[in-house]
């Protein structure tokens, strides 16, 4: 193969890029504001939403609840530590604001609070309630203050129920083994089931067979002893009803990437796929454009060749603008550079299979603008169709994604990438293969139709 | 001697050349016309390999052909002398830096060299774009319409220029839609009409192939011409 012609024309497209600094300036920019992007983002971690906080407890209130103390003001902190608690004075005041959408919702913890959930350790318990007010206008933030409050209610209930299951069990105990019990300021000593059941017991053995209140003592004494049985299991089943289901998480096969090591990849992979396609896309209809083609391929260069040059000019640039992106990252985060032999082959293979899906995309159309434009309209839904998570759609139609997904080099760039970054992402050699084909196929289709490309 | 004989092409069911002949001797200047979609401009692409022909053969007799299409085929973003010495390079030129200059000079663009080509005015992108196709010293060379938006000044200078070229041994072959240009800069006429080659010859010839247009100008004679035949 000779190999000239291929690198005058790279020099020259080289020269180009040069010579258009709002194109050269994209290709600089671009993975850099990917980067710092993504690198916030990571590093950030999520805001916390605003929520306007109206406490009405009074702050000296606190309770005991089963021997255990219940810190209302800490429990305060607590939760303002997870969201951004705006604090108001009246309820009025918490409606103006989630109304007028500077918070996006109000938590109001109503005055009795602190006695109702005091008297879930009595015997006449009262259900305390507390009050949110969202504002739907936003459904996804709408959304977002409901989860992050659910989540705290449903951790407070988790707490309290088990700690009301405790004294439950105590009770219990207290009837079953007897001991004191104390109830408006006084204390009551309680046989206990057992003890009962042995008194009587010792009193229907001192009785003649013959006496009729054996037999009824006997009953008496065989239902404290079925009683006894039986509670002695409540306690268990107390401490299942306080928390149904506990969860038993066990790792049966492989890793999954970290996400910081996914978010990466997918970042990189999408500056990938755009600078490449972009670039040879559009490359190549500059040739037409320009009327270049008909003179190189009347002998100066083979029309596989004039492809080859494509697809060399777009896996060198996004090489460069790849490593520059990943480079910015490390200013965020901290990549695996032991790894930096694996990310080379992942990023040229990766470049080449997008090369050439841009130069089928290119040999399509007249002139760069239609080139780009194109590009980008059958790139971006690629993307976004290779990014679905299964469990998200149906299986039929998630399997149908699977194979579209798997036509385009956007899926194993990813997996390539992912593999490459992260030593428990997926298998990197696999996704290069599966590069290599694709680029292949792609080759091949560009060079078809380049025979009507003049 | 350049031999072409019974070239046909085809794109789809639309015919653009059948079974077109001629001959050209060396320093000769041959003008090829006739009507819009007579099929000069697929003539001269296939001469310059740019297409295969469907049927028939071309032979060139083994020199070099320069190709100078249509609209200047240069990257505008380059420099003129960017282009040149880009060309010159793919065309394997032996002494690159000679040929660039040589070319610089013979077009009068020495001193816009360092411009960038889609700066210049569109004669001087349409002098780049003839020096190109000169680059190779060919036996050869296709100009199609070159002629088309320059000026009456311009226009001068680019025929004297390719004349000079014939007169130096370069066999020359031009479309035009220009009848006057090609009865003038043209030794010998190909006149095509629907892919088919109706006339080879002088415009002397062709105007006395005409009955009763003496006294009238080669332009009428010719559209004469074409009327008698269907065209």
């Amino acid at each position: 193969m000779n190999w000239a012609p291929i690198r005058w024309l790279l020099v020259k497209d080289l020269q180009l890029l040069r010579r258009s600094p709002l194109l050269t300036a994209l290709l600089v920019i671009y993975p850099i504001a990917i980067a710092v992007l993504i690198g916030f983002a990571l590093s950030g971690g999520p805001d916390k939403p605003r929520v306007a906080f109206l406490n009405q407890v009074p702050t000296e209130d606190s309770f005991e609840l089963g021997g255990e103390d219940f810190d209302v003001v800490g429990a305060r902190g607590e939760l303002c530590s997870r969201i951004e608690c705006v604090r108001v004075e009246t309820r009025e005041q918490a409606i103006d604001l989630v109304e007028s959408g500077e918070v996006l919702g109000a938590l109001i913890l109503p005055a009795d609070l602190v006695e109702k959930l005091r008297s879930l350790g009595g015997l006449t318990p009262a259900q305390p309630v507390v009050e949110v007010l969202v504002n739907e206008e936003d459904p996804v933030k709408a959304q977002l203050v409901d989860d992050r409050i659910d989540a705290l209610l449903a951790e407070a209930n988790l707490r309290i129920s088990q700690t009301i299951s405790e004294i439950s069990t105590q009770y219990l105990n207290i009837l079953l083994n007897g001991g004191s019990f104390g109830f408006l300021s006084e204390d009551f000593e309680i046989l206990g089931l057992r003890t009962a059941a042995e008194i009587l017991s010792e009193i229907s053995a001192g009785l003649a067979a013959s006496d009729p209140n054996r037999a009824q003592l006997a009953e008496v004494v065989d239902f404290a002893g079925l009683a006894i049985e039986n509670l002695d299991i409540a306690d268990d089943l107390l401490a299942s009803v306080s928390q149904p289901i506990q969860v038993d998480k066990q790792v049966i096969s492989g890793n999954a990437p970290g996400l910081d090591a996914f978010a990466i990849a997918v970042a990189a992979t999408i500056t990938l796929m755009f600078v490449t396609v972009l670039l040879v896309a559009g490359s190549l209809a500059l040739e037409r454009e320009e009327n270049a083609y008909a003179r190189l391929t009347r002998g100066l260069i083979s029309k596989g060749a004039l492809l080859g040059e494509k697809v060399l000019l777009g896996v060198l640039v996004s090489l460069v603008v790849t490593l520059l992106m990943l480079f910015g990252l490390e200013l965020f985060v901290s990549l695996d550079w032991g790894r930096f032999p694996i990310w080379i082959p992942a990023i040229v293979a990766g470049g080449a299979a997008f090369a050439a899906f841009g130069a089928a995309i290119g040999v399509t159309a007249r002139e760069v603008r239609a080139s780009s434009l194109l590009a980008f309209m059958v790139s971006l839904p690629i993307a976004f169709l290779s990014l679905v998570p299964s469990g998200t759609v149906g299986a039929g139609l998630y399997k149908a994604i699977e194979v579209f997904a798997a036509a385009f080099p956007f899926d194993p760039a990813l997996r390539a990438l992912g593999g490459a970054l992260d030593s428990a992402g997926p298998s990197v050699w696999a996704a290069l293969g599966h590069l290599v084909a694709l680029t292949v196929v792609y080759g091949l289709l560009a060079r078809v139709a380049l025979r009507r490309f003049g | 001697m350049i031999e072409v004989r019974e070239i046909g092409k085809s794109f789809g069911e639309r015919v653009a050349l059948r079974d077109v002949s001629f001959s050209l001797k060396a320093g000769e200047a041959l003008a090829v016309i006739g009507p819009n979609g007579a099929g000069k401009t697929t003539l001269l692409s296939i001469l310059a390999d740019v297409r295969e022909p469907d049927s028939g053969s071309v032979d060139l007799g083994g020199g070099r052909v320069g190709f100078v299409p249509q609209q200047a085929a240069i990257y505008r973003r380059l420099t003129v002398e960017e282009n040149l010495r880009l060309f010159a390079r793919l065309e394997r030129v032996d002494d690159v830096d000679a040929s660039v200059e040589a070319m610089l000079e013979q077009t009068g663009l020495g001193e816009r060299r360092g411009d960038q080509t889609g700066t210049l005015s569109g004669g001087n992108q349409q002098r780049v774009n003839i020096a190109i196709g000169l680059l190779s010293r060919p036996a050869l060379l296709l100009l199609d319409e070159p002629s088309t938006g320059l000026d009456p000044r311009q226009r001068s200078r680019l025929w004297e220029f390719v004349l000079s070229l014939a007169a130096g041994g370069t066999s020359v072959i031009f479309t035009t839609h220009n009848v006057s240009e090609a009865e003038r800069y043209g030794d010998r006429l190909l006149v095509l009409a629907d892919g088919e080659d109706l006339f080879d010859g002088t415009a002397a010839e062709l105007h006395a192939a005409v009955p009763g247009s003496e006294g009238t100008d080669f332009e009428s004679a010719f559209v004469t011409f074409l009327r008698e035949r269907g065209h």
